[in-house]
């Protein structure tokens, strides 16, 4: 018998993270109350170890673990991406657990594991390791939505993720098991090879992708699978919501364009023309009902939803340009939010306080500083040029009509004009009107202030000099359509 | 291929077909058949018995909820230890290492359990 071959250093990051989780979740109850922000600090490390762990990985490129594993530098830019993502999370959270009463370090714990679950999306070359790192993301991120347990909205944000993330599972689940009907694997490739040779039935494979992709789109949101979103992320603890908002949307976009690209190939013209209507939508539905939110939370909910349209945009583009529209996307839309939410979890109260948007009337004669910062997101994330926003749209546009879509691209600039109603009201509140909260309590703290300044130089870099993480995106889109 | 493939589901709808028509007719015939006695009696949950005192649906600890998932965790553990038993010779050191890697998450997660207090009966 033979034993598969073992490449540690083809999965080092996400092995990082899991031992690092594994013993933040046994030290929590050894430790006393006081000192559980090293255990947050600990979480950090982490991270830190699992970025290091990325030199060695991207030496071992190839597919590992009887092709169950692919390193390339695709997927080592989404390893890239979701770990960034967790120890932005991460340094967010600390004070918010405190502040709240919920100092479990569990917390921490889950944010690990589903960012080896995301990872395992990613570097999965296999339908069903894809299902795995999918359900790890998952129910690591039911039980974060629900992780304010005694408050009811959070108990109500976990119960709709959970029954709405188990159906759309099942979707995904039964397009597996159709494909493995069709053509006999679940290996991307060799399904790939035999429908090359044209020896399966067309239809029960166009069902088997529709319904993957029906799974898929519940995960990242996108219309008309998108209505679980605005309540989910409104009751979810906020820097939890700031990681639903762009870390599965991440992985599952990750995923979508590596089955699409590698193992439906042959069925291109079909899936641009569904990804044409889906990105319409979705771009109208986000941004035309996000104009009409009152609180801050649902109002980016609706906007992560619209973004999630813009990527799509890329998605049906399809080229290599595409791909790296995607990459570039993902990451410049995962920095600006992540610090947008970052913003609003320093000024919210305990109970989701102060989420609405008159409340922050007036922030700038009180909190300058924050107010600039939450202004600069914003133009961020409605695309003003210098930022990383403009940078990630220009590019999808560029995509978009370079393969043809030119209407599609048409819908996108207008609705992008739609979003800077909400995105500049924001700022209007915040520098026109009179202050009605004296924000006497708001403390910007360590952690906090990392977070932000990593938000920040990201936004800024992305948006200014976008050409070196372009160069990457573009190397591992070529990567990854081979 | 086509064709074999759509043959090969026809059992299977010839199958749904039946279970589905089996309670029909078995109800059916039933009713025709049964003499038609009713009353009280008939319809207590246990006629021969004794009479039930209180509602079914009670309140009770979730602490077998907890030990229910307890329970589940040992009992995947044991349908993976199995098949690494019997295959020990040939699975040699590394099947061993793969193992105690498996058994030692497995373990850690137990003593989390314990010191979170989740086997207090207090």
């Amino acid at each position: 018998m033979n034993i598969p071959v073992v490449n540690l250093g083809a999965i080092l990051p996400a092995i990082m993270l899991s031992l690092f989780g594994i013993a933040i979740m046994v030290a929590e109850p050894f430790v006393s109350d006081a000192k559980k922000s090293w255990l947050g600090w600990l979480a950090i490390a982490g991270t830190i170890a699992a970025m290091l762990a990325l030199a060695p990985m991207s030496r071992q490129a190839g597919q590992w673990y009887t092709n169950l594993w692919i390193v390339d530098s695709y997927s080592i830019f989404f390893h890239f991406l979701f770990i960034l993502i967790a120890a932005i999370t991460i340094l967010t959270s600390m004070n918010f657990l405190q502040r709240e009463g919920i100092h479990h370090t569990e917390y921490y714990a889950l944010l690990l594991f589903a960012t080896v679950g995301m990872m395992m999306m990613a570097g999965s070359n296999e339908l069903i390791m894809v299902f795995l790192g999918l359900e790890i993301l998952s129910i690591a991120t039911y039980v974060l939505a629900g992780f304010r347990r005694t408050d009811l909205k959070s108990n109500e944000s976990a119960m709709k993720y959970f029954l709405l993330g188990s159906f759309s599972s099942a979707f995904f689940l039964y397009g597996v098991a159709l494909i493995f009907g069709a053509t006999g694997s679940t290996n991307l490739i060799v399904i790939a090879d035999s429908l090359r040779s044209g020896d399966p039935q067309t239809s029960l494979v166009s069902l088997a992708a529709a319904l993957m992709l029906i799974g898929l789109c519940f995960k990242v949101a996108v219309a008309p699978f998108h209505v679980w979103a605005p309540d989910v992320y409104e009751g979810a603890p906020t820097p939890v919501t700031g990681f639903m908002s762009v870390g599965p949307k991440a992985a599952g976009f990750a995923v979508l364009l590596r089955i699409f690209m590698t193992a439906f190939p042959t069925l291109e013209d079909r899936w641009t023309s569904v990804f044409w209507i889906v990105a319409a939508l979705t771009m109208l539905i986000g941004n035309v009902i996000a104009l009409v939110q009152p609180n801050i939370k649902r109002m980016l909910a609706y906007s992560s939803i619209a973004h999630a349209g813009y990527i799509a945009v890329a998605v049906a583009a399809g080229s290599e340009h595409g791909v790296s529209a995607v990459l570039f996307y993902t990451l410049a839309y995962s920095v600006t939010n992540l610090g947008a939410f970052a913003v609003v979890t320093m000024l919210s109260r305990s109970e989701d306080k102060l989420v609405n948007l008159n409340d922050y009337a007036g922030l700038a004669s009180k909190r300058p500083g924050l107010a600039a910062v939450l202004s600069l997101f914003m133009l961020s994330l409605a695309g003003v040029p210098g930022t990383a926003g403009f940078a990630g749209k220009f590019f999808i546009f560029k995509a978009a009509v370079q393969s043809g879509l030119i209407w599609l691209a048409v819908i996108g600039v207008i609705t992008t004009v739609v979003s800077f109603y909400y995105y500049l009201y924001v700022i209007v509140q915040m520098y026109m009107r009179d202050p009605n909260e004296e924000f006497a309590d708001v403390r910007t703290t360590g952690p906090l202030k990392l977070a932000l300044a990593i938000t920040i130089a990201g936004t800024l870099y992305l948006g200014i000099l976008p050409t070196r993480f372009l160069d990457w995106t573009v190397s591992a889109a070529v990567n990854a359509l081979r | 291929m086509e064709q074999n493939v759509l043959a090969g589901y026809i059992p299977i709808f010839l199958f749904m077909g039946l279970t589905l028509l089996f309670p029909i007719v078995t109800l059916l015939a039933a009713r025709l058949i049964r003499p038609q006695t009713g009353g009280a009696g008939k319809l207590a949950p246990y006629e021969c018995g004794v009479d039930p005192d209180s509602d079914a649906r009670q309140r009770y600890a979730i602490r077998y909820y907890v030990v229910a998932i307890l329970f589940v965790i040992f009992d995947v553990e044991t349908v993976f230890l199995f098949p690494w038993a019997i295959n020990f010779n040939r699975l040699a050191l590394f099947g061993l290492i793969e193992m105690l890697v498996f058994l030692g998450i497995l373990i850690v997660g137990y003593v989390w359990i314990i010191k979170k207090g989740a086997l207090d009966w207090a």
